[in-house]
């Protein structure tokens, strides 16, 4: 094995006076899946967006496939090419259908024929459920529909990385299973993810490890037994009172 | 804990790199700049006929003989500008507003805006102000003005107005429907929600193409001179037809130039603190 897919060191950032990153750091292997969770504003998707190259940061280093891409030298459309990114909003484009969605950076960005990318698409559309819906337009299916949609676009590019913010924060309870179904089998067959999550009992099944994150600084980190039976701060145990139903 | 922060080494370094790379696009940017428009200064300055044009369109005594008259022209091209532009605002919103308008008894009204737009978005500006200059004072009505100039700036009102409303239009009909749903959810009537809701939206998105029409409003006002008004240009072909000399015209030009920059400078601005305010990271 090589080394760590990505390295996050002593990362810095902040938006003008207030700090919300501070001290991060972070190591995923291959086939990881780190999960960040904390109360909303407490950096996670900041630091998804950071990891993206998305939103520069003040301070630390990221290295991506051991290569540092936090230097300015670097190319930031390389980078991302090899990172994929699902968003909370899933931000698909809503002029393009389903299909042209998935194409368009395969297409555009890796190269790829159309016939190519058409093929990979549908196959991962009609896998994740979508096999009715590829020539539809985005605004035509519903939330959880769309979501599945994101992940399809993002997995297209065949990702080492990918990136969920919060993927299921916009659905209906009763559409979040069928999404987080599909990141589960994703994380069975060996990818890559770092994801930002409420899901606490998601978390607990899937992650190889868990980050808390309070304040802009990962508070505690370890593997889900550890962090949902024994944390070892008070403020995650505050937390996890709050967000996990009494048992 | 701000404030005991002290960048790491490598943070300085790659601050360092940032600057150069900084440096080295300006270095890039000035040169090609310099290259561009110095390539083009000699390109044109060495045609043939350079001299004779110089002497007939670049000449810094007619230039100073004429700018006088060329500036006082131009003082009635800013004010019909002035004055036109709010009518034409006003104007165009209303017609917009009534093009959106569901109500059953508001159809006639709906069928009068969709009439306006089409007809006189399809007359040429330079015809209406023609037939509305020559036309209006001659019907010999009692009661309306007789003025010329009044009538031009009516018809540069009637033809923008068209097509200014179909700019708001547009950005009326850019506002996600949601927006108008979550309105009625509030229990706003139609009018308030366009009034509170749609419209502040759709007015900032359409900003930038409202400046596009100022700037293209602001030179035809340049079209009164064909009704023999006269403004800068009919002040500036009178000068060069006395004087057999056509500078005058450039100096004009100069003039315009110099108007359309701030206003565009200006929405510029606004259309960044907007964006400021409303998108503050939403990427």
């Amino acid at each position: 094995m090589t080394g760590p897919v990505l390295e996050v060191d002593a990362v810095r950032k902040s938006y003008g006076e207030r700090l919300v990153l501070d001290d991060v750091s972070l190591r995923v292997d291959e086939g990881d899946v780190i999960c960040l969770i904390g109360s909303s504003g407490s950096g996670k998707s900041t630091l998804l967006r950071c990891l993206n190259l998305l939103e520069p940061i003040d301070d630390g280093e990221i290295r991506f496939e051991g290569s540092e891409i936090s230097d300015p030298r670097v190319d930031a459309r390389a980078v991302r090419s090899r990172i994929g990114m699902v968003f909370q909003a899933y931000n698909l484009f809503p002029h393009l259908s389903v299909l042209d969605n998935c194409t368009l950076a395969p297409r555009k960005v890796h190269g790829l024929s159309r016939t190519a990318a058409e093929a990979r698409a549908r196959d991962l559309l009609g896998q994740f459920g979508l096999g009715d819906h590829v020539d539809q337009h985005p605004d035509r299916l519903s939330g959880g529909q769309q979501q599945r949609a994101a992940l399809v676009r993002a997995l297209c590019t065949e990702p080492r990385l990918l990136l969920l913010d919060e993927i299921t924060a916009a659905l209906d309870p009763e559409l979040v299973g069928d999404v987080l179904d599909i990141v589960r089998s994703l994380a069975e067959t060996g990818t890559t993810m770092v994801l930002a999550t409420h899901e606490m009992s998601f978390a607990r099944d899937v992650a190889t490890q868990v980050c808390f994150l309070h304040e802009g600084r990962i508070l505690e980190q370890g593997p889900p037994a550890e962090i949902f039976t024994d944390p070892r701060e008070e403020r995650t145990r505050a937390f996890l009172r709050r967000v996990l139903p009494p048992a | 804990m701000a404030a005991t922060w002290t960048p790491s080494e490598r943070e300085l370094e790659r601050r360092r790199l940032r600057q150069r790379l900084r440096r080295r696009d300006l270095v890039v940017a000035t040169t090609v700049t310099l290259v561009v428009f110095v390539g083009l200064g000699l390109g044109i300055t060495s045609t043939p006929g350079w001299d004779a044009v110089q002497e007939l369109f670049f000449n810094g005594f007619h230039a100073r003989e004429s700018f006088d008259a060329v500036l006082e022209g131009f003082w009635v091209n800013v004010k019909l500008f002035m004055i036109c532009e709010p009518v034409i605002l006003a104007l165009a919103l209303a017609v917009a507003l009534a093009r959106q308008a569901r109500a059953a008894w508001l159809v006639p009204l709906r069928i009068v805006a969709v009439l306006y737009t089409d007809v006189f978005r399809g007359i040429p500006t330079i015809l209406l102000v023609i037939l509305l200059a020559f036309g209006m004072p001659a019907l010999g009505l009692q009661g309306i003005p007789i003025s010329a100039t009044f009538w031009a700036g009516v018809a540069l009102v009637l033809s923008y107005g068209a097509y200014v409303a179909e700019v708001f239009r547009s950005g009326i009909e850019s506002i996600h429907p949601s927006q108008l749903a979550s309105a009625d959810a509030l229990g706003l009537s139609r009018a308030q929600a366009m009034r509170h809701v749609v419209v502040p939206q759709a007015v900032r998105r359409v900003v930038p193409p409202l400046l596009n029409d100022f700037v293209s409003l602001q030179k035809d006002t340049a079209l009164v001179a064909s009704a023999g008004i006269l403004d800068a240009v009919f002040a500036a072909r009178n000068y060069g037809n006395f004087n057999f000399n056509y500078t005058p015209l450039v100096v004009v030009a100069c003039f315009f130039v110099v108007m359309t920059v701030p206003l565009a400078r200006l929405t510029d601005w606004l259309q960044r603190r907007y964006v400021e305010r409303e998108r503050a990271g939403a990427r």
